[in-house]
């Protein structure tokens, strides 16, 4: 057994890596809990996302917290763009197709990433990103800290959306029930492109979050798209507070099977425990029983 | 035995290619292309016809890989042997994981994520236990004989190949047709309905992935013949996954030469777009992804649906030309 010395921090660490996975899980709960599709393009969505927070802060010194304000609108109209004019179109209603489309529009984007900007992985410095608060026995890094304090906010934000606004209960409605939101008068294509740009925006902000402490390559998105499906699982399909607890808890898994069986065995911590999930509780560890 | 013709037919007309041309660049491709056509028919069995679909046929197709090259390079087994092998191990690989997701009643999305998870597992387990080679990778080492199921030069590869495809399309043929493929269907269209009249959802369902495991497996025991070396990425990458069932999807899901049809297109269009930009990495795919989300849009019941339409439609105007009163009949 390892001493608390070692345990604490690893555990707080967990919870700040988990705050963002949480929150590209988020993204990906809303637009499968409505649309019921996975959606391949995430991963290639938020690479894209870390490129216009890396670049804002290269070319134009933008702070990338600052620019997660700019970049989520401009996400949220990408999004519903590729849903309502693209993914809807393109896919004539039937879930195999839909996935097809995604799947290929993680191809483009990927690639035109990679034809425009090279396979070169590339980083930031910003000034105070090796600030460290002291915890306990812990120190955590300041952009961290800032992403957990961020990401839980969003997440907040989206609960309140998805829970009082309009456009919440709209969703809601055609998530639980299409046919009969259509027939109450609820614009379906609409609600699924703006399910679908909320889930972009979720992305734009949770890659200005990574970005400080991350890398960018034209596939770095990828790495988080299979775990962002654990939490998913794990959290119930389309439940908010699902996908943050689920984040939060995918995100110590993570730290402590890193500890316990090392680095590159890390993940299958978290994939163990996604088939245990899926085969024997597959509604999710805190979801509704289906 | 009425659609056994387009299948000879088919086959016939493949099997004269390297006949005609000793292009070790066509060969390649076509080789390349019935690989696809061979692991996504294995899929088409399990998503087309029995509507389950999987993102994780790398587990089969990397297991059969593995273990053919394991046997042959630690243990000495006989290529062929190790091949056979290959293909029983995939097959119990697929049986396990049937068994668990069907046993729990897995459907839909679902079914799709835990398959694409087990795939993961393999791949991480694979690049790091030193059986497999970990990082490094599996490399099967040159013996040019046939009875090392080496050649040396491509032409008994291609054949070997096509006439692996060629069973496959007749096997599909076959289950089409029999008591159990109408049963898988059954369980497609509608499962509880299905199960309500008698039959055994979870067996069917089971005895599909397993012998649509051992089809894709027996791609990925051919996989390391051919090129002779494996790892972790290629054996259980999610490409190959991709490839699975892009192929019987772009040709026409649920049919018997859809997979063929959909891999020999992909296929030329991934060499066409890359020939069109001349190298410029990444824009070949730009194109390459664009025009299958055309492809999609326009023609969403895949290649083989496009003449099922043509042929209905000029069937119907056949009709409607002597007296325009069969209205309804299409």
């Amino acid at each position: 057994m390892l001493s608390s010395v070692i345990l604490f921090p690893a555990l707080l660490n967990g919870l700040m890596t988990g705050a963002v996975y949480a929150l590209i899980a988020l993204g990906l709960t809303l637009i499968y809990g409505v649309l019921h599709i996975i959606n391949f393009a995430h991963g290639a969505l938020l690479t894209a996302a870390m490129f216009a927070a890396f670049f804002g802060y290269q070319w134009l010194g933008l702070d990338p917290y600052v620019a997660a304000i700019g970049l989520a609108p401009l996400f949220y109209v990408l999004g519903y763009g590729l849903q309502r004019f693209v993914i809807g179109p393109a896919a004539h209603g039937e879930d195999r197709n839909i996935l097809l489309v995604t799947l290929g529009l993680a191809v483009v984007i990927e690639n035109a990433l990679l034809y425009a900007f090279r396979a070169d992985t590339r980083t930031i410095n910003l000034p105070y990103a090796f600030n460290v608060i002291e915890v306990g026995t812990a120190f955590l890094a300041v952009p961290r800290v800032i992403a957990f304090a961020i990401a839980i906010g969003v997440a907040l934000a989206l609960w309140l959306i998805m829970r009082w606004t309009d456009a919440g209960k709209a969703i809601r409605a055609v998530a639980k029930e299409k046919l009969g939101a259509e027939l109450s008068g609820i614009d379906v294509a609409h609600i699924y492109a703006v399910t679908f740009g909320l889930g972009t925006a979720c992305l734009a902000i949770a890659a200005c979050l990574l970005i400080p402490t991350y890398y960018v390559n034209p596939s770095a998105g990828n790495a988080f798209v299979l775990i962002a499906f654990t939490i998913v699982v794990l959290g119930g399909m389309g439940s908010v507070a699902g996908a943050l607890l689920g984040g939060l808890f995918v995100g110590v898994i993570e730290s402590l099977s890193g500890l316990y069986l090392g680095e590159s065995l890390g993940q299958i911590g978290i994939f163990v425990m996604f088939i245990l999930v899926l085969l024997f509780r597959p509604s999710g560890l805190f979801g509704e029983r289906a | 035995m009425k659609g056994l013709v387009p299948i000879v037919a088919v086959v016939a007309l493949l099997a004269t290619v390297p006949l005609i041309t000793s292009s070790n660049v066509v060969l390649n491709f076509l080789v390349v292309a019935l690989l696809i056509a061979l692991v996504g028919q294995g899929w088409n069995l399990l998503g087309g016809y029995g509507g389950q679909y999987s993102f994780g046929h790398a587990a089969f197709f990397g297991t059969g890989a593995y273990v053919t090259a394991i046997l042959q390079v630690r243990y000495g087994v006989n290529a062929w042997l190790g091949f056979v092998l290959g293909v029983a191990a995939g097959a119990l690989v697929g049986a396990v994981i049937g068994a668990l997701s069907f046993r729990s009643g897995l459907k839909g999305s679902y079914f799709a994520l835990v398959t694409l998870a087990f795939a993961e597992v393999l791949r991480i387990v694979a690049s790091v236990s030193p059986i497999t080679g970990a990082g490094v990778g599996t490399l099967i080492s040159l013996d040019l004989r046939p009875m090392a199921f080496q050649f040396q030069n491509r032409a008994p590869f291609y054949w070997i190949i096509l006439a692996m495809v060629g069973l496959s399309l007749i096997l599909i043929r076959m289950i089409e047709h029999s008591r159990f493929g109408a049963y898988l269907v059954a369980v497609r269209e509608n499962e509880d309905a299905a199960r309500s009249l008698g039959v055994n959802a979870t067996i069917v369902k089971l005895c599909a992935m397993t012998i649509s495991a051992a089809v894709t497996a027996a791609g990925g025991c051919f996989y390391a013949q051919y090129f002779l070396f494996i790892d972790a990425g290629i054996a259980y990458g999610s490409w190959i996954s991709i490839e699975a069932l892009l192929a019987p999807i772009i040709g026409g899901i649920g049919t018997v030469l859809g997979p063929l049809l959909g891999a020999l297109v992909v296929k030329t269009l991934g060499e066409l777009t890359k020939i069109v930009t001349g190298g410029a990495p990444g824009l070949d795919l730009v194109i390459y992804g664009g025009v299958l989300i055309l492809v999609i849009a326009i023609a969403p019941r895949g290649i083989v649906g496009i003449f099922v339409d043509l042929r209905g439609r000029m069937r119907r105007s056949k009709a409607a030309a002597p007296a325009s009163l069969e209205r309804g009949h299409g």
